[in-house]
């Protein structure tokens, strides 16, 4: 029982990580309709800039996480206005092909700008210390990641439901010539959509760097496939559904790893979204929509 | 959110009519299995055809065109026709690949049944078009043409005159009357152009809000008193 | 009435200009000429090409993304592999392995995932792709991660050129010809194909087997080639290189395909030294290709008889199959 509840407590902090970076993707596709592959990168980068804060500049945590969350911020909309808003018209595959583009770009740009090598996240940033609870193993960096995960949830809820620009996400989600007629305008809403989920996404990624103390350009690509086949689980589109589905991923693959074998960890990954996939498309809190004819 | 009740004699001309939103295209969907009815059953020539995929709805013999003209807008005029033309083929896949005497007969003979439809419509000049390139009108032709070469028993029509003038209205007239007679089809139909609706059909259903409020011959209709109420009703509103 | 079936002057000229590249070839190997460097580079083009044109079948034709294609190269590798070397028997058999596992695995995956729909269909053929990685990535009887070796090489010249030859032939009968329209018609609108009396499901299967099993094609060649194969050969960064050739030439063109899978092998030759620039350099093209050219560079057009003919000075039959 106690080994259960162990993995239970590794399996939030990995869950928290999810859900924030599956957000992203939930709120992007929410909005237009896009599965934004380029989005495990961006958490890439604020993994990055969190480092290179810390490393270079010398600042702390909090520092940092702003810092990074803001410059990703920045990249997400301006990749939104770069390759993404020529496609808003065009077909789902030439608009996914192109955020297949994106992604790679980032990775091996990243790559070649500097080099394979990991970088070390400096233990000094974020020192850890270890707590027995009962006989369960809690450290500070798990309690953090937890909670600021948790707070930025919070604030967003606050902003999609309390603030008109949420209202407009909404509206714009839900009925893009109506929101138009509105007199609601439809870039500056996805741009901001774009932002925050960015910026979520570099939260994520600098816990990351936390958490595991190493980074690489390519660390987007698996923990981004698992935030994202969470908020497939969740209900792609739908913001509480991300939250559920990355702590959901979270905890399945500590089970997964912890119960039974690393080798096959990732492919559970895989496996779970085929299932979704052929089972319930529309995930826990999806909806069937027919299509009109 | 349907409360339907119909039946159509062979050879029949039948209209649909009601207020936008009523439900009509929603029958067209049911009755080729675009959508699966919750309750109730679709007979068809005595088959039951209730929850049968579009395809196998088409095999059977039901043909339909599309409020929004839904042609497949990339590709020649021909090639429309072609695909219709296509559940009855003249030849099978390994044809194909080895390219037998066989296939090249078979691909004779789609392009001179192609041909023909389209001469029908006056559209055998266009052949070589992109689709999307035809005028409006030519369009709507195209589309009929292509249901017909499905060979069906019945057509159904959603709104054909949409965007029609008076002058092509009536030219829709005399060939939905001619289609009828010149390949022994039922026709089905939905149009808000009441002069269309008045002059062709036989019977008329009216629905409204999903349920049938009036059913009868065109003079039947036109006076009864629901049915005015329904649409004028909108109209202010 | 029947019109006595002639053959056109330009067939008899593609035969002939096809059998000289051949011959050509074929002298330039056995004689020495042509140094190693530049023979791998053919075979690759040989490959790529029947990769390319067979994902162009899927993406292009009948509209449904793929993106798993390395998997059914895999697939095909391992099988003609096994059979060849494992049990020991001709290289023909190990290709008709190749395609029937590669076919097999292209009809298992593809009945359920095709039910699915643009973005969720393309996520599921990537999670395959993977799945099929993972999978051969775990059993030791074929080497594990670390593949197998010393494969001999039996895909020469003759093999590579029939090939290729081969699966673009089928490939444009198909297309050119009434399964060929329902394919594309899938494409084009699946809800009016449907009602046209097309099993739209069925023909997305069709055309997704047919791609798998010349991927497996290609995957038998391949290993026949480059003496190894192990399973991180065939990840997702593969079928991205193939995606791009089908992108680049045009969704839809099989002669786009074909010369984009050429254009993209020597722009990977004259990258190898650099595998960071070429990754670059290939998002940034997918991107602007998407953005400011998304039909590519042919559209979807072709050169095919009607063009050749024409060259010759030959009257076309006005109808459009384009």
């Amino acid at each position: 029982m106690l080994e259960f509840l162990q993995q239970l407590i590794n399996g939030l902090s990995l869950g928290a990580i999810y859900a924030l970076i599956a957000l992203g993707y939930t709120m992007v596709y929410g909005i237009i309709m896009l599965i934004n592959f380029a989005h495990g990168d961006i958490m890439m980068v604020g993994a990055y800039v969190g480092f290179f804060s810390i490393a270079v500049l010398g600042s702390n945590i909090f520092a940092a996480l702003i810092f990074a969350m803001l410059s990703c911020a920045v990249l997400g909309v301006l990749i939104e206005k770069i390759a993404y808003k020529p496609l808003r018209n065009s077909s789902r595959i030439a608009a996914l092909i192109t955020a297949i583009g994106v992604s790679l770009f980032l990775e091996y740009f990243t790559l070649f700008l500097l080099t394979p090598q990991q970088r070390v996240f400096p233990e000094a940033a974020f020192p850890l210390h270890k707590y027995q609870i009962g006989g369960l193993l809690i450290s500070n960096k798990d309690i953090f990641i937890f909670a600021l995960a948790v707070i930025l949830m919070i604030a967003l809820q606050y902003i999609i439901k309390r603030t008109r620009t949420g209202k407009a996400m909404r509206a714009v989600s839900l009925d893009r010539e109506a929101a138009i007629l509105m007199g609601i305008s439809v870039d500056r809403t996805i741009s901001i959509t774009f932002a925050i989920g960015s910026s979520l996404a570099a939260a994520a990624g600098v816990m990351i760097g936390i958490y595991y103390n190493t980074i690489n350009p390519l660390m987007g690509i698996i923990p981004g496939l698992k935030a994202f086949v969470a908020a497939v689980l969740g209900g792609i589109g739908i913001i509480p559904g991300a939250m559920v589905g990355g702590f959901l991923m979270g905890i399945l693959e500590t089970m997964v790893s912890g119960y039974g074998s690393t080798l096959y960890r990732d492919a559970v990954a895989f496996g779970v979204l085929i299932l979704i996939l052929l089972v319930k498309p529309t995930g826990l809190f999806g909806k069937d929509t027919g299509e009109k004819v | 959110m349907l409360d339907f009740n119909f039946h159509l004699e062979d050879g029949e001309l039948l209209g649909l009519i009601g207020p936008n939103g009523a439900g009509k295209t929603t029958v067209f969907n049911l009755i080729t299995g675009v959508y699966k009815p919750d309750e109730g059953n679709i007979i068809f020539s005595g088959r039951d055809i209730t929850g049968l995929a579009p395809y196998t709805i088409c095999q059977q013999g039901i043909a339909r065109t599309f409020q929004n003209i839904r042609l497949f807008k990339d590709i020649s005029v021909l090639d429309n026709v072609r695909i219709a033309l296509h559940k009855d083929a003249p030849y099978g896949l390994l044809k194909t690949l080895l390219r037998t005497p066989g296939f090249f007969q078979g691909e004779i003979e789609i392009n001179k049944k192609a041909r023909e439809y389209l001469q029908i419509f006056n559209l055998e000049d266009k052949a070589g078009e992109i689709a999307s390139s035809l005028p409006y009108g030519e369009q709507r032709r195209l589309e009929i043409a292509r249901a017909l070469a499905t060979k069906p028993t019945l057509l159904i029509l959603d709104e054909p005159a949409a965007g029609m003038n008076p002058n092509e209205t009536r030219e829709l007239m005399d060939l939905i009357r001619w289609i009828r007679k010149d390949f022994g089809l039922s026709i089905l139909l939905i149009e808000h152009d009441m002069s269309l609706v008045m002059g062709v059909c036989e019977r008329i259903y009216v629905l409204d809000y999903g349920q049938v409020i009036a059913e009868g011959l065109p003079e039947e209709i036109r006076r009864n008193k629901r049915v005015i109420e329904a649409y004028l009703g909108e109209e202010v509103g | 009435m029947e019109k006595k079936r002639f053959v056109p002057r330009s067939f008899l000229i593609e035969v002939l200009v096809l059998a000289g590249i051949f011959t050509l070839v074929q002298y330039l190997i056995v004689s020495g000429l042509l140094n190693e460097y530049y023979q791998i580079n053919l075979s690759s083009m040989c490959i790529n090409i029947i990769l390319a044109v067979s994902l162009n079948l899927i993406n292009g034709f009948t509209g449904q993304l793929s993106l798993g294609h390395a998997g059914f190269m895999a697939v095909g590798a391992y099988a003609a592999v096994v059979v060849t070397t494992i049990y020991s028997q001709p290289f023909i058999l190990g290709l008709l392995a190749a395609c029937l596992a590669a076919g097999l695995a292209g009809l298992i995956i593809g009945v359920p995932t095709l039910r699915l729909k643009g973005d969720y269909l393309a996520i599921a053929t990537l999670g395959f792709g993977e799945i099929i990685r993972v999978i051969l990535q775990n059993i030791d009887f074929i080497g594990g991660p670390a593949g197998i070796l010393g494969i001999p090489r039996y895909s020469t010249w003759p093999w590579l050129f029939g090939l290729t030859i081969f699966t673009i032939v089928i490939i444009v009968n198909l297309i050119n010809s009434s399964y060929g329209r329902a394919i594309i018609s899938v494409r084009e609108d699946e809800v009016a194909s449907e009602l046209m009396g097309i099993n739209t499901t069925n023909y997305k299967v069709l055309a997704f087997v047919i791609g798998a099993l010349f991927a497996g094609l290609a995957g038998a060649l391949y290993a026949h080639y480059f003496y190894i194969i192990k399973p991180a050969t065939f990840n997702f960064l593969k079928s991205f290189d193939i995606l791009v050739m089908v992108v680049l030439g045009g969704l839809g063109s099989t002669t786009g395909a074909v010369i984009a899978a050429i254009f993209v092998t020597m722009l990977t030759a004259a990258l190898q030294t650099f595998p960071a620039i070429r990754m670059v350099l290939y998002a940034v093209t997918l991107v602007v290709v998407m953005v400011y050219r998304p039909q590519g560079l042919m559209g979807n057009k072709e050169w095919g008889r009607r063009t050749w003919g024409r060259i010759w000075g030959e009257k076309n039959e006005p109808l459009a199959n384009k």
